[in-house]
């Protein structure tokens, strides 16, 4: 049986290094392999330690369940101290992770924007420069926008049934309710037409 | 700085395309020499895959921003590594010739 498929870690904000090299006269000299600190390890060490969070606010932090968290936090001292002992290198690369930015809504224009430059605060509206901006919370209302405007199609190619897109799932992996074979996206000139109607 | 924005048609007159990965055209507009190009989107399409393929595509262009309706759960991540901004508009009826207009406010 293949092993459950691992939740994706939610990290703010790559490192700013890409790793860690030892110094002195002993570093060097044995050509040992690097240690590799994944970014969910850096992200859970920088949550615990110098954010200075619980084990259970950092894991609502990171979209993990707190047991989760604690073994990835284990892992990222295990790596380190590892790294420390054994005088090896630290890179800090890899990991199931996704980078977070916030969200913001213009009032003005009625867009939704995020800021990708996290340093730098946001004041004005990137499309129509308006100072309306406020900040906006994308993963609670997110649903109902994307809901009402997806109008793409699952259809069989078996039997010829059509059902609603569902945000997020794959076409090739709906399974049609009336003869039970795979369903695919339908064509788009086909979906220009129920657009139309 | 390059704006990319996705639209239904190859004209000015076109809508704003309210999908990302399968748009009909991407129009890539420079806020400095105010040039646009049109490009039609090879994964129109596709069946699977549509938006990351799209997001090489825009990203060989160097650009900062991407106009679109809506975004995909796959593209999010990639575009936010990438540090592309992305924006969101719900208008469906907007035409490409204005959404510029408000860009050049």
């Amino acid at each position: 049986m293949s092993p459950r498929i691992k939740v994706l870690r939610k990290v703010s904000n790559p490192p700013v290094i890409k790793g860690f090299k030892p110094y002195g006269p002993e570093s060097g000299k044995q050509n040992l392999e690097f240690v590799n600190l994944l970014y969910e390890e850096y992200e859970a060490l920088r949550l615990s330690d110098y954010n200075i969070l619980n084990h259970h606010q950092a894991s609502v932090m990171m979209g993990v369940s707190r047991p989760t968290f604690t073994r990835i936090y284990a892992s990222a001292l295990h790596k380190i101290a590892k790294a420390f002992v054994e005088g090896r290198q630290i890179s800090i690369e890899g990991g199931k992770v996704y980078f977070d930015s916030d969200w913001y809504h213009c009032k003005k224009c009625g867009c939704y924007f995020n800021n990708p430059e996290k340093e730098k605060p946001v004041a004005n509206c990137p499309l129509c420069g308006s100072q309306r901006v406020d900040k906006f919370d994308y993963d609670n209302t997110y649903e109902d926008i994307t809901d009402k405007h997806c109008e793409d199609l699952c259809t069989c190619p078996n039997c010829g049934f059509e059902q609603k897109h569902q945000y997020g799932q794959p076409c090739s992996k709906q399974i049609c309710p009336q003869c039970q074979s795979l369903m695919k996206r339908k064509g788009s000139p086909n979906c220009k037409k129920i657009k139309n109607q | 700085m390059k704006i990319a924005i996705t639209s239904t048609g190859n004209t000015l007159e076109s809508t704003l395309d309210q999908r990302f990965g399968r748009c009909a055209y991407f129009v890539v507009y420079d806020t400095e020499s105010k040039a646009m190009e049109f490009i039609p989107n090879p994964n129109k399409d596709a069946e699977e895959g549509a938006g990351p393929a799209s997001v090489q595509l825009v990203a060989s262009r160097n650009v900062n921003k991407i106009i679109s309706g809506d975004f995909g759960m796959k593209i999010k991540p990639i575009l936010d590594s990438l540090k592309i901004q992305m924006i969101i508009l719900k208008e469906p009826k907007k035409k490409i010739k204005e959404i510029i207009e408000t860009l050049n406010h």
